[in-house]
């Protein structure tokens, strides 16, 4: 098993050097000088020019400056917002609660609509449920998120005015940030009429983010069903008289799991790239909607030392998913 | 000669059998069938030019709505534009981007996992490596930093697409061509003396087809998504053009008042990527028996 472990972490260092490779260019290949970028359209002197290059190390070779940005990394410097003035690790780790409690309600609410969903389509085969089933599942796969959040809000927001439109609560509550958690926190400020705001502005962007991980996972679990109900144990199980909501729940379904479960570890990645659209659309202050901004505002540190983060939280993530397999199914420890 | 003559249609024709059962694939068929004529046809079908800008109608609504008019079928945008005929050039723009795309991605997608199952050792790992890099990125994040760093535009957000989708036609090539790599007619042609070359793509990629097909209609579907929801952005392709996340993103302030130029941009780009990935799943199950029970 450590062996195992250690070589699964030393297969993910090249990884995170090619990782922060990208994002070194990133600033390097980006047309203009980073400071005469800075220094916007009044101008610069060509003196001061020259020292704020030498000062910053970019009259340095090339490799130079990638040693000095990797020696920069690992003091845990991700550098400094142009127009906050933040540094890149303080504005991520304010926002990334927001994303985090998105992210989790969407995969929570696509495992519990969908896995349900499979399982009755698998043990109705041909049927004109699992028919149904399977074409809205292709259908949700193929959805523009971007598109159907718009859809969503001019339905239930504009039309019905169920759901407010955008953010994480209304203007009318402060809530002190004390877990980042907008739900948790509202629980225990004891405000019944924060909380009912805060759920009611996430029910919309939790459905557009978890549409396309429930299409999935409904798919995964009708395939995973099929092929486990044909096993012997399953008719086995049947001929020593058990029920079959039992061998479907209990001898199936167990079984069936693991390759859902491998899909959503394996979600996280997706599951960031939808929250780039999905909080831009709802104005949700995460880190997608932040990254997505700083693009806006050619803020380049802060797309750079995002994009380095949210990647190593993906690796980081994989690692852990690769792991927990490990421990669980000795065969895959090689 | 004339054994092998009708052995060719008897496989097509099975193909199109196992093919034809999926009804799903064959209303992807059917659809890509619509589009394909619908884009290439677009001058004659469209009832006005795509950027031309009717003064008396901004945002006219579609015809069956109070105030609709005939002439322009889904109403038009906030300058005037006829929606139909933006929709209708959207999907040759669409077509295009999936095509070029998706062959870019393939040529240079397969060439890399070829490369990296015949040279083995060091190719191999470097390759693989930088593989999995590009895979450890969301891909819409990945496509963004590749634009912020060549600037917007259409084709920097194709070729951004290009490099985020590659990594699923080289690991798939790779593990294919390893897996034909060691079967004996492939031990065979080397020793008949066939060089590096003529191995990879005249012995060994043929046999490497089915998958590469089923990713590309899927890599179809995927970059018509992407590029979309770059466009959406402001990141793709720029205003005028007829893109539909393009389009999208330009009739943003107007969802209140004219729910026609929000929705039917989308529902272009859904039925679109829908028909893709029909396709890809029909062509999935059809050529590979595998899968088939």
């Amino acid at each position: 098993m450590l062996v195992f472990l250690l070589r699964r972490i030393g297969l993910i260092i090249p990884t995170f050097i090619g990782v922060t490779l990208l994002s070194f260019m990133l600033i390097h290949l980006v047309p203009g000088d980073p400071i005469e970028v800075r220094a916007g359209e009044h101008g610069i002197a060509p003196e001061r020019l020259a020292e704020l290059r030498h000062q910053f190390g970019l009259d340095q070779p090339l490799w130079k400056q990638f040693v000095d940005y990797e020696v920069q990394l690992l003091h845990g410097d991700l550098g400094t917002s142009v127009s906050t003035h933040e540094t890149v690790w303080n504005e991520f780790t304010t926002l990334f609660p927001a994303t985090l409690e998105l992210g989790l309600c969407a995969i929570s609410f696509a495992v519990i609509v969908g896995l349900p969903l499979g399982v009755i389509a698998a043990t109705r085969r041909g049927s004109g449920f699992d028919y149904g089933l399977m074409g809205l599942s292709v259908t949700g796969a193929s959805m523009p998120i971007f598109w159907w959040g718009l859809m969503v809000i001019l339905v239930f927001s504009v039309a019905l005015g169920w759901t407010p439109v955008s953010g994480r609560i209304s203007d009318l509550y402060y809530i002190e940030p004390w877990s980042g958690f907008m739900l948790i926190d509202c629980w225990f400020a004891d405000d019944a009429g924060a909380c009912t705001s805060a759920v009611s502005h996430l029910i919309l962007p939790t459905i557009v983010l978890g549409t396309i991980p429930l299409a999935t996972i409904a798919r995964m679990t009708r395939s995973a069903m099929l092929e486990v109900l044909n096993e012997d144990y399953i008719r086995t199980a049947r001929a020593k008289g058990l029920s079959v909501r039992r061998v479907v729940i209990v001898h199936a379904l167990r079984n069936a799991l693991i390759p859902v479960v491998t899909v959503i570890g394996l979600s996280v990645s997706a599951l960031l790239g939808g929250a780039i659209l999905t909080e831009t659309i709802f104005s949700w202050p995460g880190v997608g909607h932040w990254l997505v901004e700083s693009i806006q505002r050619r803020d380049y540190p802060v797309l750079q030392g995002g994009t380095l983060l949210v990647a190593t939280l993906v690796i980081l993530v994989n690692l852990g998913v690769d792991l927990t397999y490990g421990f669980l199914n000795p065969r895959i420890r090689r | 000669m004339s054994a092998s003559v009708s052995a060719t249609p008897g496989r097509a024709g099975a193909l199109w059998r196992s093919f034809a059962e999926n009804r799903g694939a064959v209303i992807g068929l059917g659809l890509m069938i619509v589009l394909v004529v619908v884009a290439a046809l677009a001058d004659v079908v469209a009832p006005h030019s795509p950027i031309e800008q009717f003064r008396e109608n901004f945002l006219t609504p579609p015809f069956w709505m109070a105030g609709g008019e005939r002439a322009f079928l889904l109403g038009t945008d906030d300058v005037g534009r006829d929606m139909l005929s933006r929709l209708i050039y959207g999907a040759r723009l669409s077509l295009l981007i999936g095509f070029s795309v998706a062959s870019l991605a393939l040529v240079v997608g397969t060439s890399l996992g070829l490369l990296a199952a015949f040279a083995g050792g060091v190719v191999d790992v470097i390759i693989m490596r930088v593989m999995d890099v590009l895979l450890v990125f969301p891909s819409l994040l990945l496509a963004i930093v590749i634009v912020a760093i060549l600037g917007p535009g259409l084709f920097n957000a194709m070729l951004a697409v290009v490099v985020v989708t590659l990594p699923g036609y080289t690991r798939l090539s790779r593990a294919s061509a390893l897996s034909e790599l060691a079967r004996d007619y492939v031990t065979a042609s080397r020793s008949a003396g066939a060089g590096a070359v003529r191995l990879m793509f005249e012995t060994v990629l043929p046999n490497c087809l089915a998958p590469l097909i089923v990713q590309v209609s899927l890599g179809f579907a995927a970059a018509i998504l992407d590029a979309a929801a770059l466009g959406f952005l402001g990141l793709g392709a720029q205003p005028p053009t007829p893109e539909w996340g393009t389009m999208l993103a330009g009739a943003l302030q107007y969802y209140q008042r004219a729910w026609w130029v929000l929705t039917f941009p989308g529902l272009s780009i859904l039925i679109t990527v829908l028909a893709f990935n029909l396709l890809g799943d029909g062509l999935r199950d059809a050529l590979d028996p595998k899968l088939k029970r």
